[in-house]
């Protein structure tokens, strides 16, 4: 070949496949020219990633894991350790800003259809990598040992003892303790500095390799692999390095000063990021008076009280995240992008990002008559929209429509009927009974009674 | 190698082979692994009762206890707390307390006790394992008018009544845990053996 290199360069290539892999990932992978702001987000994940792991190196060089040493160690690097509390807020603000980070590229893979055929498994990669992200999270929010960390970890391992006959076993398991005790802490900090982010990685070149072997999508879901030049290369592509490279520079820029901006002066978020029971020790035989989970599990943990059932509410709150996993097995549709989609479609989208967002408010409030009707209904919501996004597959009869809308209004009421109580104020149950009910009219109706169903022609070629 | 002499079928079932006995082998191999993470020998030999004196509780007071490491409360009733039980019968999930596991048998009775001025319990909800606040006042703030005093999870809103039964349309589901107890004498309370166990 002409092009050979050499040097150190070729005395590499001839030992190592360096150049190819630079070549096949950056400077010769292909990306559609039209990506826009919704593709920052898989790149500033990497970067939180790179963050998180440093941060999280020096702060395992004085934290003790140890249930006596644990909290007070925290602080040791808060107060003594040269840039400590630097550190440690970078690590405790990166943790929100990961989440923050996934919800966004999450939610663009939903409104553009980075999900469906060939990108499945880029999409169950992607879900693994937040449950190992949630899992991650989770385990590293019990070691400051502070008393939110305690019981925050208390009911969420007790989850497991709602799992009908081998619950309790798996719960002690897990705690390693019939409570949650030292021998706890210690196999967090193990799992947490070591098991799970070896996991992440994995995850992560999957996920990416996965990406690299399919191509990108875009915001027109338009296959650019489909409209190449005599060179063999997408019309409509450009090389990811130097063109979004330096797009993504510009936008790591971004994201770091506001990243920086809330490390410096907003490092608890007012008790979002770092919840202010935390700043007292565990102690075991006193709960804190309002106990909600960090803000990024919250939209589950309103799941998991709607139900008034243990192992119920659990099942619920597993099946919100499960149901994420199938998501391209339930949008059908082929039209990829929500450019091209239907009106209902985009209010449908549009719904379900409020309802995520309202769950997730109540999650931290505390629980009243009102707030768990509020719960319950949007829960409904969460649920139902993967029906309707389902139902938005193809179009449908008239008798589809106003079948499914009977059923499951019909289904939403028998529940309140039968299973639903809201304690002092039964008003509270048929005043918010309005709100699956016209959801249900909104998007099981209007299909038939409106155009707000006709989708647009899909391109060949990317748009600007 | 000429390839006429290769016996494929016998290579399959090597191969085969191997490969279910290294599969056994692997899966068997994890077993110390996964049991190490269970509760250790201190774990469990951790399991000492607790003498409390009870002498100087005032009505209505409330004392707190740690017994296997977790929350026990003794609540002295008061004879109106006594009486809020009987009317709450309809709104209770097992105001029976036919749930063995909860309670010993002793406990089995409309007062979740063996005297029913005084009331023993884990402070653990059944839901999933905050300590609830004991509200004892009737029509507590928050709690609602209809609410004639007992505990409250602020978790996850489960509410018990003043002998630690659960009410209907909560998360929890099971009604608070009665820790074997007996009266040593009359101001000295022994928790973790019940009278039966200790003299066995």
């Amino acid at each position: 070949m002409s092009n050979e290199s050499q040097g150190l360069m070729g005395w590499i290539d001839a030992r190592f496949p360096l150049s190819k892999m630079i070549k096949e990932h950056l400077s010769e992978y292909y990306a559609p020219k039209n990506f826009n702001f919704w593709y920052y987000f898989g790149s500033l994940a990497l970067l939180v990633l790179v963050i998180q792991i440093l941060s999280g190196i020096f702060l395992t060089m004085h934290y003790k894991p140890d249930a006596a040493l644990a909290f007070a160690s925290v602080e040791h690097i808060m107060r003594d350790v040269n840039w400590g509390w630097l550190i440690r807020y970078m690590h405790s603000t990166g943790a929100s800003f990961f989440f923050i980070v996934v919800y966004l590229h999450m939610f663009r893979g939903l409104i553009y259809g980075s999900f469906k055929n060939p990108r499945e498994l880029i999409w169950i990669f992607g879900m693994l990598i937040y449950v190992a992200l949630m899992a991650e999270a989770f385990m590293g929010y019990l070691l400051p040992w502070g008393n939110m960390s305690y019981w925050g970890a208390q009911v969420i391992i007790n989850l497991f003892n709602t799992i009908p006959f081998v619950g309790e076993a798996i719960s002690e398991w897990i705690r390693g303790d019939f409570v949650l005790s030292d021998a706890t802490l210690n196999r967090f900090f193990a799992l947490h500095v070591i098991a799970v982010p070896l996991a992440l990685l994995g995850l992560i070149v999957g996920h990416i390799l996965a990406l690299h072997e399919v191509g990108s999508n875009n915001p027109d879901g338009v296959d650019i692999k489909k409209n190449k030049g005599a060179d063999g290369i997408p019309v409509d592509g450009i090389p990811f390095h130097p063109y979004y490279t330096v797009k993504d520079i510009f936008g790591s820029v971004v994201f770091l000063a506001i990243f920086a901006f809330v490390l410096f002066f907003l490092p608890d978020m007012n008790g979002l990021f770092l919840e202010h029971a935390n700043f007292d020790p565990a102690n075991p035989l006193n709960t804190p008076d309002l106990i909600a989970p960090i803000w990024y599990f919250t939209p589950f943990y309103t799941v998991l009280r709607a139900i008034p059932n243990p192992f119920g509410g659990f099942f619920m709150m597993g099946l919100a995240i499960v149901v994420l996993f199938i998501l391209p097995w339930i949008d059908r549709n082929p039209i990829k992008s929500i450019r091209y989609r239907s009106l209902l479609f985009k209010i449908n989208i549009l719904i379900f990002a409020a309802t995520f967002i309202i769950l997730g408010y109540l999650g931290l409030k505390p629980v009243t008559a009102f707030y768990s009707q509020l719960a319950l209904r949007f829960t409904e919501l969460y649920f139902l929209f993967f029906f309707v996004l389902w139902a938005y597959s193809k179009t449908r009869s008239k008798s589809f429509w106003i079948g499914s809308f009977i059923v499951l209004l019909g289904g939403v009421t028998f529940y309140d009927k039968f299973m639903n109580s809201s304690g002092d104020d039964p008003s509270l149950i048929w005043k918010t009974w309005f709100i699956p009910a016209v959801y249900l009219m909104v998007t099981l109706l209007l299909p038939f009674l409106t155009k707000w169903d006709s989708e647009k022609e899909v391109p060949a070629r990317v748009t600007s | 190698m000429s390839k006429d002499n290769i016996d494929l079928g016998r290579r399959k079932a090597l191969t085969g082979g191997v490969a279910v006995v290294g599969g056994i082998g692997t899966a068997v191999a994890f077993w110390p692994f996964v049991s190490s993470m269970n509760p250790s020998a201190i774990a469990l030999a951790a399991d000492s009762p607790v003498e409390v004196d009870i002498s100087k509780m005032q009505p209505g007071q409330r004392i707190q206890e740690v017994w296997r490491r977790k929350p026990v409360w003794i609540i002295r009733r008061t004879p109106e707390m006594v009486k809020t039980l009987a009317n709450l019968t309809p709104k209770l999930r097992d105001p029976d307390s036919s749930v063995e596991s909860q309670q010993p048998a002793f406990a089995q009775n409309e007062f979740r006790s063996i005297n029913e001025e005084f009331l023993v319990l884990i402070g653990i909800c059944t839901h999933l394992g905050c300590s609830p606040e004991f509200r004892p006042d009737p029509g507590a703030e928050g709690l609602g008018a209809s609410w004639q005093g007992g505990f409250y999870c602020a978790c996850h809103g489960s509410r018990f009544d003043l002998a630690g039964r659960v009410f209907k349309n909560v998360p929890a589901n099971k009604n608070l845990e009665v820790p074997p107890y007996y009266f040593l004498s009359d101001g000295r309370l022994l928790i973790g053996r019940t009278k039966e166990e200790a003299s066995a």
